[in-house]
């Protein structure tokens, strides 16, 4: 049966963009193991307020790990400890009583701190618009039926399209790159027959783009380790595969013009 | 002054109503578009595909989000999938049928005309999302696969994965992206609308909030549009997402829109029970698990044993009992009437004893585990992830909790309110769904109403405003709403009391919940208002916000929603007290049969009911949409 457990919190707190920011301790007695990570949050929180002392500011949505809206370093781990996991899936039942527990927010050059753990992941934004869509205008598509897709595109393309946008692969990696949300968005488009018309140039594009806010992948893997929807590293293999092939297709593609 | 209600909409026959509407609505030229400015506010499903189609169209379009992005809308967790009247499967489905299933779901309290569009367009919006790269479940030809959902006796659901809400607003948010790259969309992150803006009764701008800066500025625009989701978290605990809220369709409501069945909401029957008082939200658990698992609780009150150690004979499968025809199978209303009741008896399981069993042990032994797995491996490893319970070995434990609001801003066929210039689709509009909204339909209706009702119909309103410059925002109703807004904000940084919001929240949800929940009775109804006037008064002297306006503050953004709520709240009781029938979702004690089924009353009453704000302290107006049924027959549910 679950317990209720005390724990010690070292939490990051930056009163705003320019602000140099600090941890500060806070003790979080009394926790039901019930709970998840992000209500043992509310009730510090709770308490801060009761005491007079503004909350600690972090962001979360539908708490059911499909929105992307969270994402904590706990423990220099983003997302914590449990695989496959949201921070705000992550139950408090995986932690014990008496540990000390880390919390900082998603650490990237491209994600400024807005205040405390919450951070602007606006780039990640900027890289749809690049080309991560099919130009399919309201009213212009053909019956869904008319085109069969192998099951294993589907299924293979579907992989790609669970990611959540959260950016918990830029925070893990040390170069804080955005390999794998780039290439997962790519693949989700460039695997299906829908997506082969804009293909080489979406792929030009996206990578492009990412590269103007991002890091350069070095090959460490720790963005699927930190990956809630545990996207896979091939994604990566598919994507410099296609902008490779880009470069060179979209080159000839302007000589015949 | 509003007149009696009249929904516009067109007469002829409803099998070609619509197409025929189309040719006979109004044009605007492709070169006057551009002179046309649209807000839409809110980017799920229903904004994010209105905002790309009519910016395809060239109109000019300044979508509003308060989220970082607008992937994070809530339609992005709806799970079962969306239904469309394709009839792929070739098991006799039909537009028709489509039609005929969701009047009859809502408990005949929905509008024919706009139910049957809703049902002829379902199929384009199958087509445009594939188009666009939505992986739908596709079988091993490569064509689509479609499921039964929620009961129905066709396979018109498609679905992706647990994720379909996902996968639709990704295709949705990818469109709109592209209009934002093309210059065709503006769009504005981290806004929240704060107030509309109204000019001789015509919306004519919003006016937002930046939540990182503080500041707050007005927007003009020849229409706007509202797409902003439901208000199930005035019950605080409900599926919902933390910041889902109602403000904009309140602000709009107290600007003058009518708010229509504000108590038509759906309490959805497999969630997960709430684990402690600082439980946050709710999760959903698919309503497919009712398909192999048996819902019981202990015949015994307060009954100790874990529930393998209590044998066969001394548990109840009430809804096999009850209904021996539908069983486990009864609609989600049902559902969750009887699990309440049996709690309420105190044969509730649990520590905190507010469950019921949902068991699949038996499908467990006739299927063997590695099917169920296949069919609920997701569903389960949510589970268990949740609860620390595996649900391979005891069974798992269910609560109905709230997951969907049928009422909300009226809306005329064009999906316009009573205020000129102001359109509502999506949740956040009362239209299709009645009294009780059928699975898998919710998609449907965000995506039918962006994708291919709202760019004809404003097109109609828009036509002969041409001369009409956009509304200047150094108006005199702009900077009075601007004001307004920020006296507001000041108001409550400088309230200095001692209870948090959330406080306030969980305390308002708890009365909604007990009183204008699942079972709603006139002395209850009563009690809601008062005692929620009562904290609402609490609230306004003793909450606490911390910080400041001029940056990011979470509370101050909290406290204005929770603030809209109470009044929502009272207005739902008072829309639950003079409707004396039972409906759908709006179960009314004093209203049922024999065997304790719903009973409608159709001769009082079959209309909706919309509600015009009066001013704060005063008794709102009931104003009635008479619902015409002229192709549907009108009769009992009976699933015994």
């Amino acid at each position: 049966m679950d317990q209720v457990i005390s724990l010690t919190l070292k939490v990051w707190r930056q009163n705003g963009p320019d602000d140099a920011g600090a941890f500060q301790t806070y003790q979080a007695e009394g926790i039901s193991q019930d709970a998840s990570f992000l209500e043992m949050l509310d009730i510090v929180n709770e308490r801060l307020i009761e005491e007079g002392t503004e909350p600690i500011t972090f962001e979360s949505d539908c708490r059911e790990g499909i929105c992307g809206t969270c994402g904590l370093m706990i423990n220099g781990k983003a997302h914590g400890p449990e695989l496959g996991t949201a921070t705000c899936q992550l139950h408090m039942r995986k932690f014990n009583d008496g540990d000390h527990i880390t919390i900082e927010p998603w650490r990237a050059v491209s994600f400024p701190v807005i205040k405390d753990l919450a951070v602007e992941r606006t780039p990640l934004d900027l890289i749809i618009e690049a080309g991560g869509y099919i130009s399919v205008p309201t009213g212009s598509a053909p019956d869904a039926n008319l085109t069969p897709v192998p099951k294993e595109a589907a299924d293979m393309a579907f992989d790609a399209a669970a990611c959540i946008g959260c950016g918990a692969c830029v925070a893990a990696c040390p170069n804080s790159a955005a390999q794998l949300f780039t290439s997962a968005k790519l693949n989700h488009l460039n695997l299906l027959p829908q997506g082969q018309a804009e293909r080489w140039q979406r792929a030009e594009n996206m990578v492009e783009t990412m590269e103007m806010y991002f890091g350069t992948c070095t090959n460490h893997g720790e963005c699927h380790e930190a990956c809630p929807k545990e996207i896979s590293l091939d994604f990566i293999a598919f994507m410099n595969r296609d902008y490779v092939k880009a470069k060179i297709k979209n080159r000839k593609l302007a000589g015949q013009r | 002054m509003i007149g009696s209600l009249d929904s516009n909409t067109p007469e002829g026959d409803i099998q070609g109503l619509w197409e025929q509407h189309k040719f006979d609505m109004k044009l605007v030229n492709p070169n006057n578009k551009r002179k046309f400015t649209v807000i839409v506010v809110g980017t799920g499903l229903a904004g994010a595909s209105a905002a790309a189609s009519m910016a395809e169209l060239g109109y000019n379009v300044k979508a509003f989000t308060f989220h970082d992005s607008p992937r994070r809308a809530h339609s992005i967790a709806a799970q079962g999938g969306i239904n469309a009247a394709k009839n792929y499967q070739n098991d006799g489905d039909s537009v028709y049928r489509l039609f005929y299933d969701t009047v009859k779901g809502g408990d005949y309290r929905s509008r024919e005309s706009n139910v049957h569009r809703l049902a002829e367009v379902s199929v384009n919006i199958i087509d445009q999302a594939t188009a666009q790269g939505v992986p739908f479940a596709r079988d091993y030809g490569g064509l689509l696969d479609n499921r039964s959902f929620g009961g129905a006796q066709v396979s018109r659901t498609f679905y992706a994965r647990g994720q379909t809400g996902q996968q639709l607003l990704l295709g949705a948010y990818s469109a709109l992206m592209r209009q934002v790259d093309a210059g065709t969309v503006e769009l504005h992150t981290r806004s929240e609308m704060l107030d509309l803006v109204t000019e001789n009764d015509r919306a004519v701008g919003i006016i937002t909030r930046d939540v990182l800066t503080g500041e707050i500025t007005s927007h003009g625009a020849h229409a706007v549009v509202l797409a902003t989701g439901g208000y199930g978290n005035v019950y605080y605990l409900s599926t919902n997402a933390m910041m889902c809220n109602a403000t904009a369709a309140w602000r709009a409501h107290r600007k003058g829109a009518l708010f229509a069945n504000p108590c038509y909401t759906q309490i959805h029957p497999t969630c997960i029970p709430a684990s402690d008082e600082f439980q946050s939200k709710l999760t959903l658990m698919s309503e497919s698990l009712r398909n192999d698992g048996r819902i019981w609780v202990p015949k015994a009150f307060d009954d100790e044993r874990p529930a393998r150690d209590i044998p066969e004979g001394e548990r109840d499968y009430y809804l096999e009992r009850k209904y021996p025809a539908f069983g486990n199978l009864v609609p989600r209303d049902v559902a969750s009437r009887n699990a309440k009741t049996v709690v309420d008896e105190g044969r509730g399981v649990g520590p905190l004893k507010n469950g019921v069993y949902l068991d699949f042990s038996d499908a467990i032994a006739r299927d063997g585990e590695d099917t169920i797995r296949a069919k609920y491996g997701n569903l389960f490893q949510m589970y268990e992830r949740i609860t620390g319970e595996d649900p391979y070995k005891v069974p798992m434990r269910i609560y109905p909790a709230t997951h969907y609001t049928m009422g909300g801003l009226w809306v005329d066929y064009h999906l316009m309110s009573n205020l000129p210039g102001l359109f509502v689709i999506g949740e956040a509009n009362f239209s299709d769904h009645g009294a009780n909204r059928l699975g898998a339909s919710a998609l449907m209706q965000g995506l039918a109403d962006g994708y291919f009702v709202l760019p004809y119909t404003i097109g109609n309103f828009l036509a002969d405003k041409l001369a009409e410059p956009v509304p200047d925002t150094a108006g005199v109703a702009f900077v009075e709403a601007n004001q307004g807004v920020q006296q507001q904000i000041d108001h409550w940084l400088n309230v200095n009391g001692t209870k948090s919001v959330d406080y306030y929240h969980r305390e308002l949800g708890k009365l909604v919940w007990n009183y204008i929940g699942m079972a709603r009775n006139k002395n209850g109804l009563e009690k809601a208002i008062s005692e929620i006037t009562a904290l609402e008064e609490e609230f306004r002297a003793n909450v606490r916000v911390l910080g400041s306006a001029d940056g990011l503050n979470q509370s101050l953004e909290k406290v204005q929603r929770v603030a809209d709520f109470f009044e929502l709240g009272r207005l739902m009781a008072r829309d639950a007290l003079t409707r004396e029938e039972s409906c759908g979702g709006h179960f009314r004690e004093e209203s049922q049969t024999e065997e304790g089924e719903a009973l409608r009353d159709d001769d009082n009453y079959s209309h909706a009911a919309a509600w015009e704000w009066t001013g704060e302290g005063n008794e709102p107006i009931r104003h009635i949409e008479e619902l015409q049924f002229d192709y549907v027959a009108l009769t009992q549910r009976s699933y015994k």
